[in-house]
């Protein structure tokens, strides 16, 4: 993506919380919304004394994401303890990794929405410990602390400056959430904060080497990525084309003024005194555990894409929309498990109805809809059985109750009529009634046919198949 | 005159309580009593609780009398250092920073002795943090040396070695960091055992450096500390660092034979900074141990003159981060009158902890900030791999190396609080060993002119407690054993 002739350089440190039972350095329950400071203990809180015991899981959760986008796996690292101030992190230092990550030099395919893929390198992944919230209130005037996050699992995935604009960048998240979703590692619920991250960018002109960069932090949705890219981007051109310098710092993502704003420079930059936690002995995963989570990955997102248009027609864009979802796209699977016999139908109602209320927040288990029946109704309509609209219908029914498609279709009268005498039949009464549509299409109004078209389907009631329909207009007009 | 309960060892006090003798509560107030009638003069105790002790003691009495398991340690009151965390009793580091805190746990090794019926006589000064050699760094008060009251203890376990020697508590836990059990032991003439890294769970003991850190005990006798030993040793699920490997009885193991063992002698600690009498004293022991069978070589620790750099780098390096957590946001101090945030941090730690422990954090904090890291801590860590290779090397031809624990006896209070330096090289003999993560005990070896006890320290290698103990029976039947102060 080019701006006023500059190319825009992106670089993500994705943070996301695994969903693994309890905490990464104590066995308090990983959950979230649950009553401020209920899922605490001395260890977690940082009371004197306490020592963290690390979570196996997460070290096997993060060498997944590892497998997942192609990194090379420390088998044998360490944990380093990143010291700050803040009052929402007890221990006033963060368990982390600094030197030797437990993933690295890695990358990540990303299927754009026109089908053109995009190498991005991922530099490294590492586990570390999640810090507390401040909460604000306007009964209390200073701020309050709720220690529940403290110590939930999160791995840091940072990827090269390898995305060239916001909707790379954009691509980028989705896939990156996707395969989270896909090997069940995090919830990816953006609201809830599971996914956070924070954004690099630069700009240059194409045959100059890169710009300084500025950091942005507390970017919050993906929708917040694009907006802010954008606008640190153009805020950089404009000062470029204005003769000024770029200065390297940390900025503030506002989302609702859309604008950043500098936190610090790189003089007053924290100094985090990163050492090796003594706390925890060296980290050492059996190469055959290591091989063992490659086995044992499922299908990933890209593969999935790739197939959903190798296989069954589909265009890349469908496909994707598809998978990015992991309800739609094993919803997708089952039905063609059930016998659906064509996945481009199908398609069509998992983006459209389905999706619908699934935004709506509604779950495909909270309806009746079942895979089965789904399956059913397409190939009702593959066949020419019933029209689009009718199934529509017939859609709304076995949404909300159990019921037989067959008879569904028998009460309501909504089967397909093909039959060309009856079909002739309301071709007659509606070119007598609209003339005007006639001569207008005969003087050469060529859309005045689609309008011809539907008002032999409305007096149908949506049972006419449209195809026929035509075909037999023409003939009676003579067009 | 009759001997009083509180002076009789723990091992004797086990058997007097079994056989129903006597009473936990009869001891126990036999223990607070002696207590109160020295403990203004020395000044060992942060904190008793009469009340609490005999409740606790009553359980005893009653666990010894049911007839259910009986362990050694049922019924002896054990003083603790108060960097140890107690459930519902202070903890204070001997900070004012943690004045008023009462931890919501047991340390580990407290919940050990408790289940073992044992009574929790008090807790017991020490230099703030943990982080000097004679309490006087305490924010509460200063103990005195019971063999001369004008003297420091030691530290930083002073109020443990204090108390075990005067009779205010039959035997005491202390933490060591970089020789904090055996310094205090040597000055105050009982036996303070630093257990291999690893042996004894650091939960609930208050970090000062993590990777040097051990509670370990103090007795007026070799058979006392390993009693406690016994008791507090073993693999702890919640101490990532404690090792998972099989514990055995050091007290029912304890042989005074010692023919063939093979004594090093290291030229480095007999030398430089060593006052000849104490070097002269350890010497003495050597030969009277060889006398009854052991045999004696010299060996080589040559990195030892950069030891003291080395520790103190990367001790005040994790101090600085272990102690950051004392901010005023969720317990203990916080200064009054803040402005903002930074402020609060700023004042809050500024008066919330004393000159030493700013020290230490200060030059923590230096070694770790970038572009310092390589020159001060990396190398420091390269030293210590070098230290534990020569101690390595140096076991391969001896079982024990003997030194002297601490360079001189006890010095005058006041007398190096204004020479940091000074005061470090009180350490020069013991830190080693922490670096090392080896066992190391001190036990009285001679006195000076004026009375003041020496001791000397025996290493071992790693896991050998056994060993290093067995030395120090011997040396102590030879010697003739703890000599009480005249108080």
């Amino acid at each position: 993506m080019m701006i006023k002739g500059y190319e825009v350089v992106v670089g993500l440190e994705v943070h996301a919380e695994l969903n693994t039972k309890t905490k990464i350095y104590c066995s308090c329950k990983n959950s979230f919304g649950l009553e401020v400071n209920t899922q605490v203990c001395p260890i977690c809180l940082g009371m004197p004394g306490t020592l963290p015991t690390l979570n196996e899981k997460v070290v096997e959760y993060a060498i997944k994401m590892g497998h997942a986008l192609n990194c090379s796996i420390n088998r044998i690292c360490k944990q380093d303890r990143k010291n700050y101030f803040y009052p929402d992190l007890p221990k006033s230092y963060q368990i982390s990794q600094a030197d030797i990550p437990l993933c690295q030099n890695g990358y990540l395919d990303v299927i754009m929405d026109n089908g053109d893929v995009r190498r991005i390198g991922v530099e490294r992944i590492h586990i570390e410990e999640d810090a507390g919230k401040l909460l604000h209130s306007d009964k209390f005037d200073g701020s309050l602390v709720d220690f529940n996050r403290c110590g939930v699992p999160l791995i840091e995935i940072v990827s090269r400056p390898d995305m060239r604009g916001s909707d790379e960048a954009k691509a980028y998240l989705e896939t990156v959430r996707a395969i989270l979703k896909y090997i069940d590692i995090s919830d990816c619920k953006m609201q809830e904060g599971s996914i956070r991250c924070d954004v690099n960018v630069s700009v240059h002109k194409p045959d100059e080497p890169f710009g300084t960069r500025c950091e942005m932090k507390n970017v919050n949705s993906f929708t917040a990525a694009v907006r802010g890219i954008d606008y640190e981007a153009n805020r950089q051109i404009e000062i470029l084309e204005a003769g000024g310098t770029v200065t390297q710092e940390t900025r503030r993502w506002d989302d609702q003024k859309g604008i950043s704003v500098s936190m610090r420079t790189k003089e007053d930059a924290q100094d985090y005194r990163y050492f090796p936690e003594p706390d925890l002995l060296t980290i050492v995963v059996p190469q055959e555990k290591v091989d063992e989570l490659k086995r044992t990955l499922p299908e990933l997102p890209n593969a999935k894409i790739m197939r959903y248009v190798k296989s069954f027609g589909l265009n890349h864009y469908d496909a994707k929309m598809i998978v990015d979802v992991v309800e739609k796209s094993a919803f997708f699977e089952k039905c063609l498990e059930a016998g659906c016999k064509s996945p481009k139908i199908l398609s069509n109602w998992v983006l459209g109805e389905i999706s619908k209320f699934m935004n709506e927040g509604t779950a495909i288990e909270d309806t009746k809809l079942t895979p089965e029946n789904m399956a059913e109704l397409v190939n009702f309509i593959a066949d020419g059985k019933i029209s689009t609209a009718a199934a529509k219908t017939v859609f709304d029914v076995i949404v909300s109750e159990d019921a037989d498609i067959s008879k569904i279709i028998e009460e309501k009268g909504l089967a397909q009529v093909s039959d060309e005498s009856a079909l002739e039949k309301i071709a007659d009464e509606v070119l007598a009634a609209n003339e005007k549509s006639v001569s207008d299409y005969l003087g050469g109004k060529t859309n005045a046919l689609g309008y011809l078209v539907g008002q032999c389907m409305k007096a149908s009631k949506g049972k006419a198949n449209p195809g026929i329909m035509k075909e037999i207009i023409l003939k009676k007009i003579g067009g | 005159m009759d001997k009083k309960l509180y002076e009789y060892n723990a091992y004797e006090l086990s058997e007097m309580l079994r056989a129903k003798k006597i009473s936990s509560v009869e001891l126990t107030n036999s223990v607070l009593d002696r207590a109160e009638e020295v403990d203004d003069k020395v000044d060992a105790y942060l904190l008793t609780d009469r009340q609490m002790s005999l409740k606790m003691a009553e359980n005893a009495d009653k666990l010894i009398s049911s007839g259910e398991a009986k362990p050694r340690l049922a019924g002896i009151p054990i003083g603790i250092k108060d960097n140890i965390s107690t459930t519902g009793i202070t903890t204070t580091c001997a900070s004012r920073m943690l004045e008023n805190y009462v931890p919501v746990f047991n340390a580990t090794v407290i919940d050990r002795l408790t289940a073992a019926g044992s009574v929790i006589s008090g807790k017991l000064n020490m230099d703030e943090f943990a982080m000097g050699s004679s309490t006087e760094n305490s924010y509460f008060k200063t103990t005195k040396n019971p063999f001369d009251l004008s003297c420091v203890p030691g530290g930083s376990s002073g109020g443990s070695a204090a108390a075990v020697s005067c009779g205010e508590a039959v035997i005491a836990l202390g933490s060591d960091t970089g020789g904090s059990i055996r310094q205090p032991a040597s000055l105050c003439g009982v036996v303070g055992l630093k257990p291999t890294y690893g042996s004894v769970s650091r939960y609930g003991l208050v970090a000062f450096a993590s990777s040097l850190d051990q509670i370990g005990p103090f007795g007026r006798c070799v058979k006392d500390v390993a009693l406690l030993q016994d008791e507090i040793q073993g693999h702890d699920k919640m101490d990532a660092t404690s090792a998972d490997r099989k514990y055995t009885s050091l007290y029912d193991n304890l042989s005074e034979d010692i023919s063939g063992l093979k004594i090093g002698m290291p030229a480095e600690y007999f030398g430089e900074g060593i006052k000849p009498e104490v070097a002269e004293a350890v010497m003495n022991s050597v030969r009277e141990l060889e006398k009854r069978g052991a045999t004696v070589a010299s060996v080589s620790l040559p990195s030892t003159g950069y030891a003291l750099s080395a520790y103190y780098i990367i001790a005040c390096a994790e101090a600085s981060s272990n102690l950051a957590r004392f901010d005023g946001v969720k317990y203990g101090y916080r200064a009054k009158d803040c402005d903002g945030l930074t402020d609060m941090y700023e004042k809050t730690r500024s008066e919330g902890f004393g000159r030493e422990v700013k020290r230490r954090i200060m030059l923590g904090t230096f070694v770790l900030s970038s572009g310092y890291f390589d020159a001060y801590y990396k190398k420091a860590k390269l030293l210590q791999k070098r230290i534990q290779q020569e101690f390595s090397d140096a076991f391969k031809s001896v079982d024990v190396i003997v030194t002297p624990t601490s360079p001189s006896e006890a010095f005058k209070i006041g007398d190096r609080v204004s020479d940091p330096l000074a005061m470090y090289a009180a350490d020069i003999c013991t830190v080693t060993v922490n670096i090392a993560g080896l066992p190391a005990v001190s036990v009285p070896c001679g006195y000076s002119a004026s009375g003041l006890p020496f001791g000397m320290q025996i290493i071992g290698r790693k896991f050998d407690e056994q060993t290093i103990l067995n030395l120090a029976q011997a040396h102590e039947s030879a010697f003739g054993g703890f000599r009480r102060p005249k108080l």
